[in-house]
């Protein structure tokens, strides 16, 4: 067999991208923004059932000890503990553009080394959260408008239900409807949701203009905090253009014993699903014991953006080289 | 039988689902940032040619379909029977005219094509892409009209009748591909 050594990508999509990156960095830097780089490589991550950090050699360990006696170490899967520490430290509002590894992600729209855009400003609640982000896209997009959709609605409009109230059995039924009644009995009820999100509610989402969902269902927080007139959500939102999913955002979580209550129950889950066992992420938690200022901050899928302003299917087409070619 | 699970999906595998076998021709992980993983694929059935939408969770698994393709010889016509013969083993297959389809059109003696097996049975037959056939029958060539837009159905060798440009003759050869049924080009007696 020959090997190819060639780009996926166009040149001109190579020039939208980097193009995309200077409007980008002149976006944050007008605002005010510190750009930052925080490090790829970790003995820690944020724990998450269904995102896989990549483990690597213990970077001080010896190469002749192979990876046996020091534990791994992490591709960071986002860079969101290490730029919260800086945020405990008393950073001004910052953004970074870096890179993210995750085990396993490879389609259209994945490939396991992507490049994260992530910001974080002190003192925005989710409302500003989300005025920063509807500013981003409108103006990467050259959108006029940016609508905004609670999450029931969302579903309540394109699946019929309204996500917080349906009983269990009747959104087993529906999940069953896509993958068969022995699958659906498998799942969770976020799951359930989550399927019902990807088949029925996403596809329809940001097509007249781009479109942010928010308040997602407390079980889903990850790391948002909690509305506080409604316990049932979280003061999580994301970005959706042309049905695909670019950003995720958070009114930050502020509490570490909540934080560390939260990644104890991924860490159950991940044994449940018989994946690795990982460390908590102790230093994150040691510095939102110091205090972590109240602020909102999002992660954008970079390369979706160039996707989306280069108007292809396929994250192949805006990388030089994705992994099969890597 | 070996079993697949949601990360050996791709386009191109074969699998058994609910008793037929299946083709999968486009397979999408789909993930939301925060959920489980999603495989949302589409798969031809191989026996009835419809095409089925499912969607599968990570982690979810299925059998692999007792699928081989050989090359085989066609030998001949038996009233609605059409039989080969594998060039490596000799073992002969039957076919019938639904399994063979549109392809009897360009089946010549002793033409090698492709042979699917399920389970050992033959389920569907593809021809060559290019195959040179010779003209049985047309009407005559319109002198000094060389446009290929101008056509007229011609009648080959097998008994098919091909969408020719109106310049090719009796007794002329032509290249079709058997994927569209087009008409390519003239060809000559010897590529036959």
């Amino acid at each position: 067999m020959s090997i190819d050594p060639s780009p996926s990508a166009t040149w001109s999509k190579l020039e939208s991208r980097a193009k995309l990156l200077r409007q980008v960095r002149a976006f944050f830097d007008d605002r005010g923004f510190l750009e930052v780089e925080t490090p790829l490589l970790a003995p820690e991550v944020v724990l998450d059932t269904h995102i896989e950090p990549i483990a690597t050699a213990n970077p001080t360990g010896d190469a002749r000890d192979a990876m046996n006696s020091s534990p791994a170490w992490f591709l960071q899967s986002s860079p969101e503990a290490h730029m919260k520490r800086l945020l405990a430290a008393g950073a001004p509002p910052i953004y970074q553009i870096s890179r993210c590894f995750r085990r396993g992600e490879l389609g259209p729209m994945h490939n396991p080394e992507f490049t994260m855009l992530e910001w974080y400003r002190p003192g925005d609640t989710m409302e500003q959260g989300i005025a920063l982000l509807a500013d981003l896209a409108a103006e990467m997009l050259g959108a006029a408008d940016v609508y905004r959709t609670s999450y029931s609605d969302a579903f309540l409009h394109h699946a019929g239900f309204d996500p917080l109230e349906i009983d269990d059995p009747s959104l087993g039924e529906v999940a069953a409807e896509i993958v068969g009644a022995e699958a659906s009995r498998t799942m969770s009820r976020d799951d359930q949701l989550n399927l019902v999100l990807v088949e029925r509610v996403e596809p329809h989402l940001g097509h007249e203009a781009p479109e942010i969902v928010f308040h997602y269902p407390a079980s889903q927080a990850a790391l948002a905090r909690l509305s506080t007139v409604d316990r049932r959500v979280a003061e999580r939102f994301e970005l959706y253009c042309q049905g695909i999913e670019v950003a995720n955002g958070y009114c930050e979580l502020l509490d570490p014993r909540e934080l560390r209550e939260r990644m104890q129950r991924e860490a159950t889950r991940r044994v449940e699903s018989g994946l690795p066992t990982l460390p908590l992420p102790e230093k994150l938690l040691a510095a939102m014991q110091r205090g972590l200022p109240p602020c909102s901050g999002v992660a954008l899928g970079f390369d979706r953006l160039v996707m989306l302003a280069a108007g292809v299917a396929s994250i192949g087409e805006v990388l030089a080289f994705p992994a099969e070619r890597a | 039988m070996s079993v697949y699970n949601t990360s050996d999906f791709r386009k191109g595998l074969k699998v058994q689902i609910d008793g037929d076998p299946f083709l999968m021709i486009e397979c999408n992980f789909v993930k939301p940032g925060k959920g489980v993983a999603f495989y949302k694929c589409k798969l031809r059935n191989l026996l009835k040619g419809t095409v089925l939408d499912r969607t599968y969770k990570a982690g979810q698994t299925l059998e692999g379909a007792d699928i081989t393709e050989i090359t085989a010889q066609f030998l001949y016509q038996q009233a609605k029977t059409f039989v080969f013969m594998d060039t490596e083993t000799y073992e002969q297959y039957e076919l019938t005219e639904e399994q063979v389809d549109d392809a009897w059109k360009y089946l010549k003696e002793a033409m090698e094509c492709q042979l699917m097996l399920y389970n050992n049975n033959p389920i569907a037959l593809t021809p060559p892409n290019h195959v040179v056939l010779k003209i049985e029958y047309c009407e005559p060539a319109v002198k000094g009209n060389t446009a290929t837009n101008v056509t007229k159905p011609v009648k080959v060798e097998t008994g098919a009748e091909i969408m020719c440009p109106a310049f090719v003759e009796q007794g002329e050869y032509i290249r079709v591909d058997t994927r569209t049924g087009d008409y390519l080009e003239r060809a000559k007696a010897e590529d036959a």
